[in-house]
């Protein structure tokens, strides 16, 4: 096990410099460029500037440089947008936020979903089933653009209960907007996965067997169905969770949260270089983390997995 | 008295083409310490039975009738009733044990559990007696292997796990629903002298659901063969075989394989197995029999016609003795 993690973390060396290289072509080969503006720049400061970003270096030496400043100096580079601020002052600032609204709407989908999943399983083709899917139904084609919205004029301007927006870490208040907004649609897709592998699993032969051996119903789904009946709800979180703790610009626009959702957006439209690498290594380094620990939790789920 | 008395027990599965009616009127009691066997083709009704007197059918099946196991009801019972019957009274084992264990847990927590339950023995204890009833069905080096899971044992060593399993409470009547279908046949013949010992050493009476007559003829005092969810024929396993009364028991028997006998094709009944969401009229064999007449039209009763023998079926039974040979 130990072995194999440590092979996983070295697949993630290559893995990640290919992300790099790659994202760095793809960005270069769309058209403009950090300093091009509405109104062109003289000749002689726009020279000046790509030779201060070094943007006036071959490719392949600009990627070299790159590359070389991130391993010995852990340094993502300077804005090319905003000249005081550092790519990893950027992060630093925003991914906090993000982590923090991301993680809470994460439990808070996984733990209503699975709850709901559930219910509707044992409950199929009653009231309950039906209202659960119902649920998920409304909370899947409700985007979150909608929702914002929604929840600010009925929670802020209607009831006046939370601040529209803004972000405070030492007040939860400014939280439970964002963690709403963003956790409702995939809370659903949780649910129905549950709900369909739950049933799965219900169907199957060891279940026919607790039951035999006069197990009460709730030992049944909690110690005989529940761990099976997650496989599939864990394969699923692992990419879900990189998606959630990384923002969701919707949410950073609509509650001004500050989060890197927008600082991310933002440096793709400004063409903002090292920004926008700096955020897609950032996403790219957890997306490879956490399905790494999709498969660990496999193994602790499923015995027959040994790796 | 009975252990197990089964009056007039029907099941019927709601499905989008409508009813099926998987059991009729099933009849059918079992002596304390007595082998009852099981016969009939795929969809005989003969599992769906056995899954009525434990509680275990699915979601859109409903059972009528009456059970009544060591002097209590037990059909449709509320589920605290039927979970205390279930392990304590009446065991169950499945054809395939490769997937009736719990994949998940390791074989002293899913065993331990059954006594922890209905015995309240502490964790410890359970798992003790657990490697006592693992020695006891001949697992090789119980106390080290209790703490596996499932799939590290092989395909026999399994269905004797899941045999412990259900003895460990003891139960007064085991049902075997194929315990050996899916095992090779060496294999198949040490689980059949197995279930023999333990039965015999635990005084335990036993429901034998098979399609295998050998095993049938090994392991039985009685045997009752089903077709179309009905009971065709029942009767102590010596004279049933060596003297079928219905058309249908004729049928399985003479489609035994011979060793001694040259023919190159296996004799088989003609026909198909009925539908049971349409059944046709009267005997649901006559389709398929050589005997038919007008009067199988109507459906023969399950009756009397020697001591501790049954048939259903209405052809006299000089013609059945004489026509042997009536399946090619």
């Amino acid at each position: 096990m130990f072995a194999y993690i440590l092979r996983r973390l070295a697949i993630a060396v290559p893995t990640l410099l290919l992300l790099i290289v790659l994202s760095f072509l793809l960005m270069h080969l769309a058209p403009g460029g950090p300093f091009t503006q509405e109104r062109a720049l003289p000749p002689q400061v726009l020279a000046n500037l790509n030779a201060k970003y070094g943007l006036d270096d071959p490719l392949w030496r600009q990627i070299w440089n790159y590359v070389w400043g991130i391993v010995v100096h852990f340094d993502f580079g300077p804005s090319f947008v905003y000249p005081d601020r550092t790519v990893n002052q950027l992060i630093a600032d925003g991914f906090p936020v993000t982590l923090t609204y991301g993680s809470l709407a994460f439990l808070a989908a996984v733990a209503v979903g699975i709850t709901l999943g559930t219910l509707a399983a044992i409950r199929q083709n009653t009231w309950l089933d039906y209202l659960a899917v119902g649920i998920s139904i409304g909370a899947q084609v409700l985007p979150n653009f909608v929702m914002a919205p929604l929840l600010v004029l009925v929670l802020t301007l209607w009831l006046g209960w939370l601040p529209g927006g803004g972000w405070s870490f030492s007040d939860p208040s400014f939280w439970i907007m964002p963690v709403i907004a963003l956790s409702t649609s995939y809370m659903a897709s949780i649910a129905r996965i549950t709900r369909s592998s739950m049933l799965e699993v219900l169907g199957s032969n060891h279940i026919r067997t607790a039951r035999a051996k006069g197990m009460p119903e709730h030992r049944v789904i909690l110690r005989h169905a529940l761990r099976p009946a997650m496989l599939p709800v864990v394969s699923y979180l692992g990419p879900v969770f990189v998606s959630m703790i990384t923002g969701s610009v919707v949410i950073d626009i609509y509650f001004s949260t500050g989060g890197i959702g927008k600082a991310f957006v933002d440096s793709a439209l400004n063409r903002d270089y090292a920004v926008m690498m700096g955020v897609t290594i950032l996403v790219g380094a957890l997306t490879i983390l956490f399905n790494l620990v999709v498969d660990i939790l496999y193994a602790w789920i499923d015995p027959k997995i040994r790796y | 008295m009975p252990l197990l008395r089964i009056e007039d027990l029907s099941v019927r599965f709601r499905t989008h083409d409508g009813a099926v009616q998987a059991v009729n009127n099933v009849t059918l009691s079992v002596d304390p310490g007595e082998t009852l066997g099981i016969v009939g083709e795929s969809g005989s009704g003969k599992s769906q039975l056995a899954f009525a007197v434990m509680g275990l059918l699915a979601r859109n099946g409903e059972a009528s009738g009456r059970v009544r196991l060591d002097g209590q009801d037990i059909l449709n019972a509320p589920p605290k009733v039927i979970n205390r019957v279930r392990a304590e009274k009446v065991a169950m084992i499945f054809q395939d044990p490769m997937t009736s264990l719990n994949p998940y847990m390791r074989v002293s927590d899913q065993m331990a559990e059954v006594l922890v339950l209905h015995k309240g023995l502490s964790k410890r204890d359970a798992v003790a007696e657990s490697v006592r009833m693992l020695d006891a069905v001949r697992i090789p080096d119980a106390r080290g292997r209790v703490r596996l899971y499932p799939h590290e044992f092989s395909g026999g060593m399994r269905q004797r796990v899941m045999i412990a399993m259900a003895l460990l409470c003891r139960p007064k009547l085991l049902i075997a629903d194929e315990p050996t279908t899916a095992l090779d046949v060496t294999v198949q013949a040490q689980i059949m002298t197995l279930l023999a010992d333990l039965q015999r050493d635990f005084g335990m009476a036993m429901i034998l659901i098979t399609h295998d007559l050998g095993v049938v003829a090994g392991a039985c005092e009685r045997v009752a063969v089903m077709y179309g969810g009905r009971i065709r024929e029942l009767g102590p396993v010596g004279p049933v075989f060596a003297d079928p009364a219905h058309p249908y028991t004729q049928g399985l028997l003479s489609a035994i394989p011979r060793i001694d006998a040259r023919d190159d094709e296996l004799a088989v009944i003609p026909g198909q197995p009925p539908d049971m969401s349409r059944p046709p009229p009267g005997c649901a064999f006559q389709p398929r029999c050589a005997y038919r007449r007008d009067a199988c039209d109507d459906r023969p009763p399950l009756a009397p016609f020697a001591p501790d023998r049954w048939r259903a079926c209405f052809a006299p039974l000089d013609e059945l003795r004489a026509g042997t040979k009536a399946f090619p």
